[in-house]
């Protein structure tokens, strides 16, 4: 029989924790779910664009009844419970009904503080927190009558915005001097406030409220100093309680919320809370956005997976007030050792603050301008070190795209930033919709993933993410799980890998869990590359863990039939080695034969059981694999430099030559190319590589992180250098940083624009130490890579069975 | 037609690989999982005809080279969202020795 869990509380953060056991363990209980209120659930911060008319609630259902009929989820709609019994393990609501749980799970929310003030118990004087509460509002509100709303928060805003639109008249009343202080600093409350009183909206700050006026229903408010001011309807919105009544008859340790630890637990190990009756950490929290990681790190727990920790949130806030931007996050206040960054555009009505520690973002806000927002918060959450583009950071994400620093903006954005904080979606599940759902327009991805289908205000966002994942295929994944197999992103796996010396793949599956026997194609070769990269020598390179490219040293072509690129080193050739090219291209009757753009020939068209044989005639010519298949080192394109061009003026060639010498055969997380040119005329086209670099009449200029392909990136300068040795060492010391940091299939472009150019400078520039053991340990490694796979199969030694039939039947 | 062929040792296929088989109907790749369990295959992806044998063996499923089809080995049946079908081969293992019959059948309830 299944275990029965039981929620009490069908609201935002209980049903998250159902829908994300469901989708993780449907099977594994038998669900019952008791509401106070009498409706599925629904998206409670909808309820001020309801109040305001822009949304009906049967827009912002969330889980409607046919939802919890279709997942056999039994709902008590309308019933509260009044008592846990835990020693019996039971719930007992209101009208009798009992039910047994094994594990129950309180989410019961919390209710609005309302003022201990005589009158306060008067028929027109409410809270704002559920759909009767809106019904109340929308039942007293007619033109001409008065509303004083108390407290000049969020909530408070949007309640008074959402009565004007009825044509209320509406006072808010607000204790401080500054509207919204938790969310807002004193400039950006200023903006605010004249543009809410530009619409109708009247102020009172500093006034305390003494009394609710009225006999049989509220008649009007007074204040501390004598003030009255006439009121049909009072909206009590100066904060909220969580609701740990249930809690507390139970026995269940409670202080200001319901106390949970890092997996959502109380202190009854079968009783676990979420959202906002909660207190975590110390931290009570208000906002939609924690619920969400609670809910996640639950459900992982109550299916038994027993991964996964809640570590507090950093929140942000947007008010949904039409027609008013405002954006607040973080430490926003700044203290003594912090710096402000201000833009300010009165005529445009724009005002951003940044505030920033060691050049970290720490807190941000924003009026009049917000499309950023998003990306702030991000680089926030990550700790980022903005020193690269702090100059222009105000300017935003679009900005510095156009300044062709970025690929493209959002999606330079890490896959688990959220973009849309109603619903709690992030980006990854955005793009996975729309490449694996086949998505292509704003409204089918709004069904899908209910991105941008509440507030509305990051549709931008999701366009823009639409537009960039119609195009791109391929992308690495960020803090995302590497695949389906696992729970683990490529990061924590590479620490695995180095941090508890696992050496094969076996040791990976096994010490991490792996969901599936043997992986799958996207973690396998991911995997076999980590490996090698960290234990070369040492671990097994798994050839059937590989692309089948680099399992046959060649290039599949569309018809099945390979392509094969002998390397031309620094593309330098010699006229031995074009005849025995030419001898093979007749031999094995190859269709075409090319020049690439890498500086060597390319034979298309070769059957795979010639390829033993074409390698080994162009062995014995001293050509070896050109390693035009891999995810390795290419190519190193040169020009032809001092020895014959009248500007070169070092020796390009050769460098480009000791270069390739020292790098080839070394596996990277992506094709890794390099160009060494003769001047600063550049013909080797060194700024579009990952490496390039470019002789002066002093010495060498290295540039990093630059690709071709279908946005161009131009490389970063990464320092100036005298010799050649020096090149050599600074070279092997960044291909063996990337090799060691980026993630499986991130070309240097995007690494370093996720890492920051500051970050590469100080680990190859600044740190001397550093940089040599990077390069002993390129060089260590080199010593197990640099063997042709081209001899070592043709000889027919390694591999045979990949290019000979089984068998043959007639 | 109904033959059973000898077609070489079970060791003679790498686990999480694949041999071809060459016939008259065409190549067939026989696989071999973790678990050496075998199945046979036309060689040629229901989508745009891509060597199956090249791809990469995970679980009881295979990864076309070309695309990133993914199929089921035991049918030969292309993963939602991709529909479509790889002509699929009786073969079993008897004392070490992998048989493989010509008849092709398409779909997995005639083995
Ligand atoms: C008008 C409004 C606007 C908001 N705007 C925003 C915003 O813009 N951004 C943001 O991040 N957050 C916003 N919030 C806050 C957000 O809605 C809450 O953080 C969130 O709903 C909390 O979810 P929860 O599941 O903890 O509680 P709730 O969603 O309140 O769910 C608790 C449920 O439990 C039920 N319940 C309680 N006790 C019992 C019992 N004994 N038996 C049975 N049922 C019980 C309650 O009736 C309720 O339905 C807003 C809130 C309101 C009211
Ligand atoms: S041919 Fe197999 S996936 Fe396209």
């Amino acid at each position: 029989m299944k275990e029965k869990l039981v929620l009490i509380g069908n609201g935002m953060a209980g049903m998250r924790t159902i829908e994300e056991l469901l989708a993780i363990a449907p099977d594994k209980y038998d669900i019952t779910v008791f509401g106070a209120e009498p409706h599925g659930n629904y998206n409670r911060i909808m309820l001020s664009p309801v109040l305001a008319g822009e949304k009906t609630i049967a827009e912002i259902m969330i889980n409607d009844l046919d939802w919890y009929a279709k997942n056999n989820v039994r709902l008590h709609a309308g019933k509260e419970v009044v008592e846990i019994h835990r020693t019996r393990r039971e719930v007992r609501t209101a009208d009798g009904t009992v039910e047994h749980y094994d594990r129950l799970l309180l989410a019961t929310g919390s209710n609005p503080f309302i003022l201990p003030v005589p009158g306060n118990q008067l028929p027109g004087v409410i809270g704002f927190r559920d759909i009767k509460d809106v019904e109340t509002m929308l039942a007293a509100a007619q033109p001409g009558r008065h509303a004083v709303v108390i407290g000049g928060g969020l909530l408070g805003l949007e309640a008074a915005n959402g009565l004007m639109k009825h044509g209320m008249q509406c006072t808010v009343v607000h204790l401080g001097d500054v509207l919204m202080e938790r969310q807002l600093d004193p400039v950006a409350a200023g903006l605010l406030r004249a543009s809410l009183e530009e619409r109708g909206m009247r102020f009172l700050l500093g006034a305390q409220t003494a009394a609710i006026l009225g006999e049989d229903k509220v008649r009007g408010v007074r204040f501390k100093d004598g003030l009255e001011v006439p009121a049909d309807l009072v909206v009590m919105a100066v904060g909220i309680r969580p609701n740990t009544d249930l809690a507390k008859q139970a026995g269940i340790h409670t202080e200001r919320g319901i106390v949970v630890n890092d997996t959502m637990q109380t202190y009854d190990p079968r009783v676990y809370a979420v959202g906002e009756c909660v207190q975590h950490r110390g931290i009570c929290y208000g906002l939609v956005a924690p619920l969400w990681e609670q809910a996640k790190v639950c459900a992982n727990h109550l299916a038994q997976f027993g991964i996964g920790r809640y570590q507090g949130s950093v929140t942000s806030t947007k008010l949904k007030v039409t027609g008013i931007d405002l954006f607040s996050a973080g430490n926003f206040n700044g203290s003594a050792d912090c710096e402000e960054i201000v833009l300010r555009d009165p005529a445009r009505g724009v005002y951003k603050k940044l505030v920033v520690r060691d050049n970290r973002i720490q807190g941000a806000v924003m009026y009049g301008d917000t499309v950023d927002g998003a990306w702030y918060f991000q680089l926030l959450r990550e700790g980022t070190d903005i020193s690269d583009f702090r100059e222009t950071v105000l300017f935003g994400h679009a900005h510095m795209a156009d300044a062709g620093r970025e690929g493209s903006s959002v999606m330079s954005m890490s896959d688990d930033a959220e973009i849309c904080g109603c619903n709690g979606v992030c980006k990854g599940t955005i793009v996975k919709a729309i490449t694996e759902k086949k998505l292509f327009t704003l409204d089918d991805v709004r069904a899908h993933t209910k991105a941008s289908a509440s507030c509305g205000s990051c549709t931008g966002l999701v366009e823009q993410i639409l537009a960039a994942t119609v195009g791109t295929i391929g992308k690495t994944p960020a803090e995302k799980p590497m695949c389906k197999c696992t729970e683990h992103s490529h990061d924590v796996v590479r620490t695995a890998i180095r941090e508890r010396h696992l050496t094969s793949l076996r040791a990976v599956f096994d010490t991490l869990d792996w969901k599936t026997p043997d992986g799958c194609h996207s973690c396998r070769p991911a995997l076999n590359y980590y490996l090698i990269a960290t234990w070369p020598g040492e671990a097994q390179d798994d050839q059937r863990s590989r692309f089948i490219n680099e399992r046959v040293h060649a290039n599949i072509q569309k018809d099945g039939t390979y392509s094969v690129v002998p390397r031309m080193w620094g593309g330098l050739t010699t006229p031995d080695e074009l005849r025995a090219i030419a001898d093979v291209a007749d031999k094995y009757q190859i269709p075409t034969v090319k020049v690439t753009g890498g500086q060597r020939i390319d034979l298309l068209g070769v059957k795979k059981d010639d390829l033993p044989r074409v390698w080994a005639d162009l062995n014995a010519a001293g050509m070896v694999s050109g390693h035009a298949y891999g995810k390795s080192l290419r190519t190193v394109k040169t020009c032809v430099g001092s020895d014959w061009c009248r500007f070169g003026t070092q020796d390009s060639t050769g460098l480009g030559v000791k270069l390739e010498k020292m790098t080839w055969g070394s596996w990277t997380p992506h094709k890794f190319k390099m160009a060494v040119s003769g001047c600063p005329r550049n013909c080797a086209e060194a700024t579009i590589k990952d490496f390039g670099v470019i002789c002066v009449d002093s010495g060498y200029e290295l540039h990093v992180g630059g690709n071709g392909g279908i946005k161009i990136r131009g490389t970063d300068l990464l320092c100036k250098l005298a010799t050649e040795e020096e090149v050599k060492e600074f070279c092997g010391a960044f291909m063996q940083l990337y090799r060691e940091e980026a993630r499986y299939l991130e070309r240097t472009a995007p690494w370093i624009e996720r890492v920051g150019l500051s970050y590469v400078k100080s680990k190859i520039v600044e740190d001397e130490e550093g940089r040599k053991a990077l390069y002993a340990r390129f060089l260590a490694s080199q010593q197990f890579a640099q063997i042709d796979p081209w001899a070592e199969r043709a000889s027919g030694g390694v591999d045979a069975h990949e290019f000979e039939p089984l068998a043959a039947i007639n | 037609m109904t033959d059973w062929h000898d077609i070489g040792a079970l060791s003679d296929i790498p686990q999480l690989g694949s041999r071809i088989v060459k016939s008259a109907q065409g190549d067939i790749a026989v696989f071999r999982a973790a678990d050496d369990a075998v199945f046979a295959l036309s060689d040629s992806c229901p989508h745009r005809g891509g060597p199956l044998s090249q791809g990469i063996v995970h679980g009881h499923r295979v990864t076309c080279p070309l695309h990133n089809w993914v199929l089921e080995l035991e049918s030969g049946a292309a993963i939602a969202p991709d529909v479509g079908c790889a002509r699929k081969y009786p073969v079993r293992v008897d004392g070490g020795r992998v048989l493989l019959q010509l008849v092709s059948v398409t779909d997995s309830s005639s083995v």
